[in-house]
């Protein structure tokens, strides 16, 4: 079976984004970018399906400029076979991704897609959903737990009230948390086999998709900065401050 | 035992900071067939590198004297506008460029960041095939039955915080080479255990340290002037008799860095070189430039201060010492990558015919020899007085002094004083009885900014569980000595808030904050009794500097 993995370039989780001083987004000149920690869960999972023998081929895809090649060879670092970016240097919202993806899914023909469930720069949590109603195929998002049997998925979901099992009939989408595995360090030996393994390069028109943005950025700002607190002498000082406040 | 994987390469260098990116360029444009390859800590190049920078290009216009052509982020800023100011409490007096020595004047340099240099560089010598591994930090040396350096071995990745192995447990691998370039910066932890093994330090005097803390902020368009920079001495080290400075550079997009220098030689144990720099940026001088302006980064390295008398011996079986881990800083100019670069060409020049002749394993005391003859020589030769006649006679006649030394040696050749000797920064701290605490004032969060504030915007990050890379050699000493006689100095000098002191009475204890740990080194350097060792944690951890 193959599996498709998407990978996103994103900030990295350790840096603190600063908007640009006109406010038309956040400054990315010279800043630490890595491969989104969802999809980091959705390569090692995909890659624990090949050591169990259930996957045959990772095929990593990537929409993204040209240096998202990088995030693709982290990902054969970490055991996927090939690659594929979608180069573009425009902005891609997640339609324009799904978009890509159906695509992608119709020529390559996967038995399985894993996606992380959301990047964490825009936070959009909709790109396998819309890929999953666009190919017309089952979706497991916010997955806890993957098991192949047969011809079918079975996917634990993290949600509110506790955990839900469902098993959907392959081809499937599933959606990456946060526990479902623990990504592996790629060694120094697979990141230079990394360097040779192949990577096609393509442009969304290769695939007849218009990314044009549907949604206009009207202003980026940064959350104010949280006011400083009062410290209160005692439990009837606390009890008037809430009361001068509304909150009791 | 574990199974280790081994990579073998002609040369393996260990840091991808200027000096060592310089010897792998110039390696591959002497033998474009040596198989080269350079380890970095950092998450990638330029993630760990702090500097001001002013950058005289020198060594650069040798190394690739096209450079300004391709699209190299150095000649964005010349340096336009030089000024050095003698700070007073409340006022600042210019120093007339008349008195200065002409070297002094940062004519021809460039300001930028040095990360984003080490970035460019990084893009050249991968073009020319040097395999590049940020990530990857070089953890132990590894030695052939002679004693001579055979290659290092790189970090284990997911150990717990005992040390065990976890399930995503990736053993670190051996990088063998025919010889090994210790390219890791001032007090690299590696180049300090070579040093010692082969007593390369046995010639010279001790190597001293003053520790760099930086900032870069946004600044109002009104204030910016791009190339003028500024250096200040005086106050506010002045009051606790401690020597250092600070500097201001206005670079691009309406940035300005600026930092100050804490010499680690300071003896009252009180002096936190964290709160004097929030003090410095209150200076009215200072104030006006920043103010409404926006901090983006801070972080804190270590700079080597003990010019040329402190150079080790560069050479030893299997492997070089260059740039900062041997110290090549010359300290009035406060520059050292040009000298850091030169030295990195140097021992390449040496190592590409070692290799044709295959060779391995042997010292090569050609390097060290035409570092010794070299530009880098008669650079610092010049200075060599400036720091030790500060440190012997304080910050206002040893600077006159100093600049009497160093106008001497222009002029005639030689100095007023013979070349003076240097006392290791951990045995200058005081006993904390014979001194005053000092009282910092409280930052406004406008300018100045509490210490974990600002760590956060180093964008530092460890692993909860894995080892701690801060031992202690012994872990009574914090209570029983550093807090009992010196008023535990290390919640103080450390720049990042990683060592606390808890408790009270016989419950005292120190809590190593490993996590906030912005590799600077100072704690491996400033401890009383050198009870701190400072090793490498898992690879990619650290800071992750944007443009330092």
């Amino acid at each position: 079976m193959k599996v498709l993995v998407g990978v996103k370039r994103v900030i990295d989780y350790n840096v603190r984004p600063r908007v640009k001083a006109d406010g038309s987004g956040v400054d990315l000149a010279n800043v630490k970018m890595s491969m989104n920690p969802f999809d980091e869960i959705a390569v090692e999972e995909a890659v624990r399906l090949k050591e169990k023998g259930v996957a045959s081929e990772i095929v990593v895809v990537s929409v993204g400029p040209a240096k998202a090649v990088d995030t693709l060879r982290t990902a054969l670092a970490m055991g996927a076979d090939r690659g594929i970016l979608v180069q573009t240097d425009e902005p891609v919202e997640p339609l324009a991704v799904a978009k890509l993806f159906h695509a992608i899914a119709q020529e390559e023909a996967p038995g399985l897609v894993i996606l992380g469930k959301q990047a964490i720069d825009d936070d959009s949590n909709q790109t396998g959903q819309m890929l999953a109603a666009l190919w017309g195929r089952g979706q497991g998002t916010f997955a806890s737990a993957v098991a192949i049997e047969g011809d079918a998925v079975t996917v634990t979901r993290e949600v509110d009230g506790g955990l839900e099992t469902l098993k959907l009939s392959l081809p499937a989408v599933v959606t990456t948390d946060l526990r479902l595995n623990e990504p592996r360090f790629a060694s120094l030996p697979n990141i230079m086999k990394a360097r040779s393994k192949p990577v096609a390069t393509k442009a969304p028109a290769d695939f007849g998709v218009d990314i044009t943005p549907r949604l206009k950025t009207l202003s980026v700002a940064e959350p104010a900065p949280r006011k400083a607190g009062v410290k209160v002498e005692s439990v009837d000082a606390l009890v008037e401050k809430l009361k001068e406040l509304g909150v009791a | 035992m574990i199974d280790r994987e081994e990579m073998h390469y002609d040369v393996v260098v260990v840091g991808g900071g200027p000096a060592g990116l310089s010897c792998a360029i110039r390696l591959k444009q002497f033998s474009p067939d040596l198989a080269v390859c350079v380890l970095e800590k950092g998450s990638e190049i330029g993630a760990h590198i702090l500097s001001g920078a002013v950058v005289d290009p020198r060594a650069l216009d040798e190394l690739l004297p096209d450079w300004r052509d391709l699209d190299c982020p150095l000649a964005a800023t010349p340096v336009t506008d030089n000024w050095h100011w003698v700070l007073g409490k409340g006022k600042h007096r210019a120093l007339p460029h008349a008195i200065m020595p002409r070297f002094m004047s940062n004519e021809g340099c460039y300001t930028a960041s040095l990360g984003n240099l080490c970035r460019w560089l990084a893009a050249q010598a991968e073009a020319l095939g040097v395999e590049i591994f940020p990530g990857f930090p070089a953890a132990e040396l590894l030695y052939d039955e002679a004693g001579a350096l055979r290659g290092v071995r790189t970090g284990d990745m997911g150990l717990d915080r005992e040390g065990n192995p976890r399930p995503d447990f990736q053993p670190g691998m051996d990088l063998l080479a025919r010889y090994t370039v210790l390219a890791e910066g001032a007090r690299g932890h590696l180049s300090k255990q070579a040093i010692a093994r082969f007593d390369l330090a046995r010639d010279c005097q001790p190597q001293i340290y003053g520790l760099g803390i930086k900032e870069l902020w946004d600044i109002k368009p009104e204030n910016h002037v791009p190339g003028r920079v500024i250096h200040t001495q005086g106050w506010p080290l002045s009051e606790s008799g401690s020597w250092g400075g600070g500097f201001l550079y206005h670079q691009a997009e309406g940035q300005v860095a600026l930092g100050f220098v804490t010499a680690l030689d300071y003896k009252n144990p009180y002096v936190s070189p964290y709160e004097e720099f929030q003090r410095w940026k209150q200076h009215p001088s200072i104030r006006a430039i920043i103010e409404g302006g926006k901090r983006v980064a801070y972080g804190a390295r270590v700079i080597n201060e003990g010019g040329w008398q402190s150079v080790p011996h560069l050479a030893f079986p299997g492997g070089v010492l260059v740039g900062c881990a041997a110290g090549f800083v010359n300290v009035p100019r406060i520059k050292g990558s040009h000298t850091a670069m030169k030295s990195g060409m140097l021992a390449a020049e040496a190592l590409a015919p070692a290799v044709a002749q295959d060779r391995r394993g042997d010292a090569l005391e050609d390097y060290e020899t035409a570092l010794r003859s070299s530009w880098i020589a008669d650079e610092l030769k010049l200075v060599q007085n400036a720091q030790p006649m500060v440190a012997k006679f304080g910050g206002g006649l040893g600077t006159v002094l100093a600049g009497a030394d160093m106008w001497a040696r222009s002029l005639l050749g030689f100095g007023i004083a013979r070349p003076m000797a240097h006392h290791s920064d951990a045995k200058a701290t005081g006993r904390a009885d014979l001194y005053k605490p000092i009282a910092y004032p409280k930052p406004d969060g406008v300018i100045s900014f509490d210490r974990l504030t600002n760590v956060a915007f180093s964008a530092t990050n460890h692993d909860e569980d894995e080892p701690c890379h801060l031992k202690l050699a012994d872990p009574a000493v914090p209570v029983n000595v550093n807090l009992k006689l010196y008023a535990g100095p290390e919640a103080r000098y450390c720049p990042a808030g990683v060592y606390e002191f808890l408790g009270e009475g016989a419950e005292t204890r120190l809590q190593i904050n490993a996590q906030n740990c912005v590799h600077c080194k100072t704690c491996d350097i400033k401890d009383p009794t050198g009870n701190i060792t400072w090793v490498t944690p898992q690879g990619g951890e650290g800071p992750n500097y944007p443009n330092m």
